[in-house]
This record gives C-alpha cells, structure tokens and sequence, in this order.
C-alpha cells in the first residue's frame, strides 16, 4: 500500500505571523485562510468535500470542524480533528491523502491557526477543571516550563552524549534568520549572529531567549486533491510522494532515549515509499520549535549520523543560498509560532518552493522537498516527501 | 490570600496512593510485577511490559543518577516565580525506572548529567510529600 501520487497539494494560504491577538478571532482567521487555499486552487467551495482541521491550543472546544464548516457552509463528507500537536499539518496531509485514495472525498481542506499571544499562551489554565493525568501527577509539581524544559532537558543530554556545542545550535537559528530576512512575512527579519544567540537571556539551561519559538497569533491552509484535480490545478501540484508517522509518550522521562527521536521511525517510511534518500533533497522544511529540534530531526532523518547534527549544521550552509537549504520561510523560529500554524507553515513553504513561488528566497530547481511536523516534546512525529 | 498562585500538587488516586503515602513515610515505593520482574513507574493497574495485573508496591533504594536536567530560570507557573533559578531533571533511579523531579541541596551551577544523587522527601504544607533528589 502506498500513498505516492495519490493526491496533491495545489492551494495554499497563510496570514502573515502577528504579535497580538487584537481584535481576530481564531474562526475568523481559519475562514480567512481557507478562502485563500480554496481560491489559490482554483477550486469553488462546493468542491470540498473534506474537512481536517488542526485545533488552537489555548482553548478547547469540541466539534471544532463543524463550526468552521458552518462558517464557511461547506458540506464536507470526511470532518475530523488532527491533534498531533505541531506534527498535525503534516499528519492532515497524509490523512487527506489516505481519504482521498479510499475513495471518500476528491479535494480535503487542511486548516489551522489561531488568535493568541505570548499573554495567553502563558496564562495561567488552573481555574478549569481538569482531568487527572499521569502527566499532572508525577511531573507539573515539579515546575517545567512548558515544553521548553523539556527540549532544554533534550539539548543538555545531547551535549553529554554527543559534544554537541552551544554555538553549533545557535548557528540553526542565524540561518534561519537570514532566510527570514528574504520572507516579508516573517516576525523577525533583523540579522543576527552566533554571538547574539549565546549572549541572549538564558531561560532553561542550555537553551536561550533566540533558541526558542514565540507564540503569535496567525494560521495557514491548504488544499489536497486527487490525481484526477491535480493537473487541472491553477498551480502546479505538490505531489505526496511518501509519508510516515510515528508517535511516542507525553513524558519525556518515559522514554527510552531523549536524545532519539520518533523521526527514526518517520523518516524513514516517507523516504522509502518516495523511493529517494535525504541526499535527494533540495529543500528541508523541518520543525523548530527550538535549535536542538532541528539537529535531532536531521540525525533521525538520516541526514547525518547519530550525535553528528552539531558539525552538520555548522559545515553547512543552510539559507535559501546554501548548499542544503533548510526552513527557508526563516523556520518558526524567525517566522513565529501561531500555534498549530507554526507546523503548517514546513509545509507551505515546501508547497511554495515546489511551485517556484518564493520569491527572493527561492531555492533553484527545487523539485524534492523534506517536510517534517513534530508535536509536544518530540512524542509526535509526522514525515513528509513532497515534490513535483 | 486565595488569588496567590499555588503550586500544582498531586491529586493520588487509589491506584496511586501507596507511593505517595511511601513518600509520607520516608520511603521510594515503586511497583514491581511478579510476573516478569518489571519495576512500573508511574502507577499502572497492570504491568504494560507483559499485562500482568500482580503488581507488588515494593520499596527501592532511592540511589539514582542524573539522566538530564535544565535549569529553569524563568517559571511558566507563577507559583514557580519566587524558585527560579531551579533544577528541573530527569533522574534515573539504580531500579531503572526514570522521575521527573527537581534537584535540591546545591546550587543549579553544580549540577551535572550521570551525577549520583539520593531521594529526599519534601514535604509540602498540603501534606503531601514530594520526590526529589540531591547529591549523593
Ligand atoms: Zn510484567
């Protein structure tokens, strides 16, 4: 069974990251890019007939796809959640797929993002009720920040096992600075350097203020269709050519190795169904909540060997210019994190260098891009070869 | 005050209350399944490594080693505030089974990865005792 040219990715649409929430709401924002994915497809919103939506992740409310099919009085005949965290976009595009090569529906609308900031997203939730987990039990009394102790803890056992260096993971976030420098869109553009990075507040060891995502309000969608669409696509079609997924616990203490991530698993089923190997690829769109994410992601991908991300991004050069280009829209973590959105934008950007739509920062004959989503600390992990 | 920000506490449950009452007493309970030898840590109703139910709460040593850590310098939970800085870790207890927990008794600057440490029990004003670590 395989999902290669099952179905492809034609419209895309994404809201330019904002720092403040004001006055948007997060349907609003899921209407406002659904509209521009239906439109870039050239498709009328009677051809959906499949709905995935990615939810917010600052409130929860059940039946989140009915409420945006209502709003944009769509029928779909296919509705669901995807709540893979930050790996969600990437696990709607091979669930569209999939539903697509079953024969349940022809053109699935893939959205998410939502109105938030820093303010809400670091709000305190403890008046709600709450169920009794595993994870509020043994490890919130002990004050983790987040999940950026937990990629802080990552790093840390990274450095121990592997020598991995301070400067070698700011250098993941100076690239990806450039690249936003080339992405009007992008929440940070300024330039910086290793330096910079390193002498930025330190908030959870050995990880600093540039090393971290910034949550901000935004969204972005985009449109799956069958092969028998695809070709008569305003744009030209993103093929799914192999995706995989893999999934761990929520608790980093549960897992077997912290250094190792489910992308071993992924990464490797979407290579091998896409029949390349990473020394194919031409773009990597790869998820960065943090700088150690992308090292680990590049190791388990099998872009280097265990232990070597360190030396591999500080050889390499990965701006839009470069020699293994990397998160060419600046990476969330210049570009901002607009929730679920944040995952989204690994897989616009692919879609947009695929289709030689990105202007200033497009990366010459980009035919074979590498899109991986990761969700929560590492425990999620959809992989993703797109190409035309 | 009842606006002051308060430190999330467990809330055990039946299946979990023995290690927080070992924690009370002074003790490291873990459950250990009689089937496969299998220490289970947090507590299950079975062994996930063979699905047994026979489970036997059985006290450890509380030796361990620091797996990983970070120093928490800015609390997302305002009740953290006042802490920071703090050791935030992942200790591998001599059994095998991995806790969250903090690193306590030095300071965060002396903290290192394969550290040895040994369990304390910190009690809280709910009554509720805390695992935590310092060094061995
Ligand atoms: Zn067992």
């Amino acid at each position: 069974m395989t999902l290669k040219r099952a179905a492809a990715i034609t419209g895309i649409a994404e809201m330019a990251p904002r720092a403040s929430a004001e006055g948007l709401s997060t349907l609003g924002i899921w209407a406002d890019v659904s509209r521009g994915a239906i439109l870039d497809a050239g498709l009328e919103p009677s051809d959906i007939d499949g709905l995935l939506v990615a939810p917010p992740i600052v409130d929860m409310v059940a039946m989140w796809p009915s409420h945006l099919g209502e709003y944009l009085d769509i029928h779909p005949r296919y509705a669901n959640i995807v709540d893979l965290g930050g790996a969600s976009a990437a696990g709607m595009a091979w669930r569209a797929a999939s539903a697509i090569q079953s024969g349940l529906c022809r053109a699935v609308l893939c959205v998410s993002g939502e109105a938030s900031d820093v303010d809400t997203f670091y709000a305190p939730r403890a008046k709600r009720p709450t169920q009794q987990l595993p994870l509020r039990e043994f490890e919130a009394p002990y004050g983790p920040m987040g999940a950026n102790s937990g990629y802080a803890q990552i790093a840390m056992r990274h450095m121990h096992e592997f020598g991995t260096t301070g400067r070698q993971l700011a250098k993941v976030a100076v690239d990806q600075r450039t690249n936003a420098g080339a992405n009007p869109d992008a929440l940070y553009r300024d330039p910086l350097t290793v330096d910079e990075v390193l002498s930025s507040p330190l908030i959870v060891d050995p990880l600093h203020l540039y090393e971290i995502v910034r949550p901000c309000t935004g969204g972005a969608a985009f449109v799956v269709v069958s092969a028998d669409l695809a070709p008569s696509s305003a744009q030209t079609p993103a093929w799914l050519l192999g995706a995989g997924e893999a999934t761990r616990g929520v608790m980093l203490a549960q897992v077997e190795s912290v250094t190792t991530s489910p992308v071993a698993q992924s990464a490797p089923l979407a290579f091998e169904m896409a029949g390349v190997t990473p020394v194919d690829i031409d773009l990597v769109s790869v998820y960065d909540c943090y700088t150690i994410t992308v090292v680990v992601t590049l190791e388990d991908a099998g872009f280097c060997e265990k232990g070597g991300g360190g030396p591999f991004v500080e050889e390499h050069d990965l701006t839009y210019r470069g020699d293994l280009p990397l998160n060419t829209h600046g990476g969330q973590l210049s570009f901002g994190q607009p929730g679920l959105a944040g995952g989204t934008s690994h897989v616009t950007e692919a879609v947009r260098q695929i289709q030689g739509r990105a202007g200033e920062r497009q990366v010459a004959d980009c035919e074979l891009a590498f899109v991986n989503g990761n969700g929560g600390i590492m425990s999620e992990q959809a992989s993703l070869v797109l190409g035309v | 005050m009842s606006d002051q920000p308060r430190k999330p506490l467990p809330r055990p449950s039946p299946l979990s209350q023995p290690f927080w009452d070992g924690l009370a007493a002074g003790e490291l309970r873990l459950q250990r399944c009689a089937a496969c030898d299998a220490y289970v840590f947090y507590p299950r109703p079975h062994c996930p490594h063979c699905l047994s139910e026979a489970l036997k709460w059985t006290r450890v040593s509380g030796r361990g080693r620091v797996y990983t850590y970070t120093v928490v310098r800015r609390a997302m939970h305002p009740a953290f505030r006042p802490d920071v800085p703090y050791v935030f870790a992942i200790v591998e207890l001599e059994e095998g089974p991995r806790v969250a927990t903090n690193v306590i008794g030095c300071s965060p600057e002396d903290v290192r990865v394969e550290m040895p440490v040994k369990a304390l029990y910190d009690r809280t004003a709910a009554g509720i005792a805390l695992l935590k670590f310092e060094p061995a």
